[in-house]
């Protein structure tokens, strides 16, 4: 799968729109540059100094007002029409009204991973956002609501959205509208610090029946495995639960991602690791190996506890 | 009022003290000549363009490949930080002032600036200024442990850059570092402007002055006006950090924005004080190696005085994402793309002025052409970032690092490099090789579009700025790779221009006054110029006084 998030491969209305433009952009910038360098190569070539030039001056001409005109009025009309197409393009995607079928999603940026939550169905989440295709017929985008625990971050998703900021003590909006179902890989793209390059997201567009059952399964409480008891029990008595949520515990700390449901994600540490039960135990023996920098503590256990703990982690799905 | 009275050179051109090394270091550091100081300015900004080049290599190292681990995330964003302020504040701004303080006043006429104590001034605090931000290497005592560098990014966003996130010193090093500096450029923009109203020769009118001396004047004009938020900013920053108050303090209310407003709106007219005296350079150096007058003087004028003042109201271009209205987004998109008009001017001034002229290839003109070709590519590709909803997509993407490189490498240090060429004779009285600057030219080029034009792609794809490594899948490996390979190719250039510089100073041919037959009062003055500059004040009748006295016949006051 081409998972290149190449903004001149649009998957969403939102991205169309202003691939669209771009191009436009690109059509009349090309044009200037092949106009201005053609007469620059021209006139390198033609008005070389030629061997006997030396001794003779060439004659002085000092200006020419028509000329002058010519050369200002051309790029201003080509400025007016730039200005125009700019106006109707930010006005369409920036101030697009929201259909009534839309998926709300409040993402929050935080040192180095993402907090996702729907607050319409009631799912938390992180790093890993899940929404539906968006039918034009029966159009069901996804319209988030950016905010930041933190520092100043930014959503970008290249093939689904352009970019908008998240800031402490703001708040900001986008939308997506996707076409295809898939994966679609983005990243912070506001410098957030020593991690800002781990900290990755990723899209997963399904088709409406799959994000009904993704929904499903995020709703279901976690069963709790009796084998699994042990490693629930380091859960609830270390520090784990000072920042990890796990509905049905005594666990739900905030500052770090709710793991409910932590083995749906396909990654760890905002896209720094594959979610794997080895990626696991060294996440939380030495985070410093993943992530240097990262927030999340190494949590010094005994190798046994270390043990249980992720045969708890690995449960719940 | 003859044309006798530009026979200048002084009879005792050679005012060279022989002392000891103590005495000739002493005569340096108390000096308030102009020339000495605009000496030192460049000199300055050399070293540390060396400094910041090593800091760009480090990180080009570090992206070669996928996941590397050349350096770690924090060596890294110190690296990113300090090579950004280090060629902004410690290379552009010093190197141009250094170019504006040895030039106007020669150029003018004028013995030297109006105020030469407080130029000295103006220069060490810049150099005090740098010395500070560096000793932050051993001082800083930031969040990983003593001694480290700044680490919150060359714009420093809030709130980064609070106490709760940026802890320990590293950061204050940073805004004194800048808020020091910033006193001496606001000292030497005042200097400029007050010698160029108050100090021309007899004869030499606002509209007889050499372009550049408008360049140089338009660009004082701005800093004096752009100094004043961004050292606001620092001090409120400071009093965030030190004095409980809450200007950018998220958490206690303040607004994280209003820091990216103060600091733009000195950013971007920033970068055109950059490239204003780089426009300079051009317009001087075109004409001669063309032969030829410049082409539309009065509309150059208008030009820079209108990009002057219509840059100080792009400066929310840098904030596309942040969530302004989408009239504020439209307002700050007109305006920018407006910029672009007055910016065709001049290129197109520039190509007129070629344009039936008899074109000399000497290095000078060389890096001018090198300058109008890059800089047409980064005109537009700016007007692409000013397109709101396409800067949506490539606002602080690689695009945007390859965009303003292309500015402040292709347009400005391009136009450094032609002034290098073009006054060192003047400054030294030895010409520098013209092969070893062939050389420097190609190597450059070559690399800087290695780089650069490569650098645009990883962009398009999706690749953010100022990230340690990047993941494999993505498709930015090879991009990246060539990019690195690039630097080298640069590299090798700058070191070329040191030798040619250092070989020139001891083996060098000597210049004469005036080696390129040009137009403006720098080249009736012997090489160097004396101390006083003119014996006699000059007194002139055109925009070209030396055109003038080798062309009796058929004088430019004819015509203007």
């Amino acid at each position: 799968m081409n998972l290149v998030p190449n903004i001149f491969a649009p998957v969403s209305g939102h991205a169309r729109a202003l691939y669209t433009y771009s191009m436009l952009v690109l059509g009349i910038t090309g044009a200037i540059f092949v106009v201005v360098a053609s007469l620059l190569a021209y006139a390198v070539v033609r008005f070389r100094e030629r061997p006997g030039d030396e001794r003779v001056e060439p004659p002085q001409i000092y200006g020419s007002d028509q000329v002058e005109i010519a050369w200002t009025v051309i790029p201003v009309l080509i400025v007016i029409v730039l200005a125009l197409v700019t106006t109707r393009t930010i006005h369409a995607v920036q101030d697009a009204p929201k259909p009534p079928g839309a998926i709300e999603v409040t993402a929050i940026g935080r040192q180095w991973w993402w907090e996702l939550r729907y607050p319409d169905l009631g799912i938390v989440t992180a790093n890993e956002l899940h929404i539906p295709v968006s039918d034009p017929r029966n159009p069901t985008p996804t319209y988030l609501t950016l905010l930041s625990a933190d520092v100043a971050h930014s959503f970008w998703v290249p093939r689904l959205a352009g970019k908008t900021d998240l800031i402490p003590n703001r708040v900001n909006h986008t939308w997506m509208d996707p076409e295809q179902p898939g994966l679609y890989l983005g990243q912070c793209s506001e410098y957030c610090g020593t991690q800002h390059a781990k900290m990755l997201l990723r899209v997963y567009v399904h088709t409406r029946e799959d994000f009904a059952k993704w929904v499903a399964t995020q709703k279901e409480a976690p069963v709790a495995e009796p084998k699994a008891a042990a490693g629930r029990h380091v859960f609830e008595t270390t520090a784990c639960l000072n920042c990890h949520a796990v509905q049905g515990t005594v666990g739900n700390g905030r500052f770090g991602p709710d793991l409910t449901h932590l083995m749906s994600r396909e990654t760890l540490a905002s896209g720094a690791a594959l979610n794997t039960p080895e990626n696991l135990r060294t996440w939380i023996r030495a985070p410093e190996r993943l992530k240097p920098g990262s927030l999340m503590p190494a949590m010094q256990l005994e190798d046994r506890e270390l043990d249980d703990l992720v045969a708890y982690l690995v449960t719940l799905r | 009022m003859t044309s006798d009275s530009l026979t200048l050179g002084g009879a005792g051109a050679a005012d060279a003290r022989d002392g000891t090394f103590l005495e000739t270091l002493h005569d340096w550091v108390v000096t308030v000549d102009h020339k000495r100081l605009g000496l030192l300015y460049i000199v300055y900004g050399i070293v540390f363009l060396a400094v910041g080049g090593l800091e760009a290599t480090i990180m080009r190292v570090q992206l070669a490949a996928a996941n590397l681990h050349v350096v770690s995330p924090q060596v890294f964003n110190r690296m990113m930080t300090m090579h950004g302020t280090t060629m902004v504040f410690l290379v552009g701004v010093p190197i141009l002032f250094g170019f504006g303080n040895y030039l106007v006043p020669l150029m003018v006429g004028a013995r030297d600036m109006a105020f030469p104590r407080l130029n000295a001034l103006g220069f060490w605090l810049t150099a005090f200024g740098g010395f500070l931000l560096y000793f932050s290497f051993l001082g800083g005592d930031g969040l990983y442990g003593a001694g480290s560098a700044p680490d919150v990014g060359w714009f420093a966003y809030a709130p980064l850059t609070s106490t709760a996130f940026s802890k320990g010193h590293s950061t204050d090093y940073w805004t004194l570092a800048i808020l020091l500096g910033g006193f001496g450029t606001i000292g030497t923009a005042i200097n400029i402007i007050t010698t160029v109203l108050c100090l021309r020769c007899p004869g030499m009118t606002l509209g007889k002055m050499p372009l550049a001396v408008w360049m140089f004047f338009t660009m004082s004009a701005m800093t004096l006006v752009v100094m004043t938020p961004l050292s606001a900013a620092q001090i409120m920053l400071c009093i965030d950090r030190y004095l409980g108050g809450h200007f950018f303090d998220t958490q206690a209310g303040g607004s994280a924005v209003i820091w990216q407003h103060f600091f733009w709106m000195f950013g971007h007219p920033e970068v055109y004080v950059l490239i204003i005296p780089g426009f300079a350079f051009a317009s001087e150096i075109i004409p001669v190696f063309s032969r030829k007058a410049i082409f539309g003087y009065p509309a150059m004028v208008a030009a820079t005085t209108g990009i002057g003042f219509l840059s100080m109201g792009v400066w929310a271009h840098h904030m596309f994402t942040v969530g302004m209205s989408s009239h504020a987004n439209t307002f700050f998109a007109l305006i920018t793309m407006a910029v672009g008009i007055p910016t065709g001017i001049k290129i197109f001034n520039w190509l007129g002025t070629m344009w039936g002229g008899k074109i000399r290839f000497a290095t000078p003109m060389m890096f001018c052409l090198g300058f109008l070709f890059q800089f047409l590519i980064a005109g537009l590709t700016g007007i692409m970032l000013a397109a709101v909803p396409f800067d949506w997509q490539l606002s602080d993407s690689y695009f945007v690092v390859a965009h303003f490189h292309y500015v402040l490498l292709g347009g400005l240090l391009m136009t450094i490099f032609a002034a290098m060429y073009y006054w060192f004779p003047k400054a030294t009285g030895k010409m520098l090789s013209q092969t070893l600057g062939r050389w420097h030219f190609w190597l450059f080029v070559i690399g800087f579009h290695l780089t650069f034009d490569t650098m645009h792609i990883p962009g398009i794809l999706g690749m953010p700025r100022r990230i340690y490594t990047y993941e494999a899948d993505r498709g930015w490996d090879v991009f990246n790779l060539i990019c690195t390979v690039g630097v080298a190719f640069q590299a090798l250039a700058i070191v070329l221009f040191l030798w040619n510089v250092v070989r020139s100073l001891l083996w060098g041919k000597d210049a004469g006054n005036d080696p390129w037959d040009a137009w403006t009062l720098e080249w009736a003055v012997s090489s160097p110029p004396p101390h006083y500059n003119f014996a006699l004040l000059p007194v002139v009748r055109s925009r070209r006084p030396l055109w003038d006295f080798k062309h009796p016949e058929d004088p430019d006051w004819l015509y203007e």
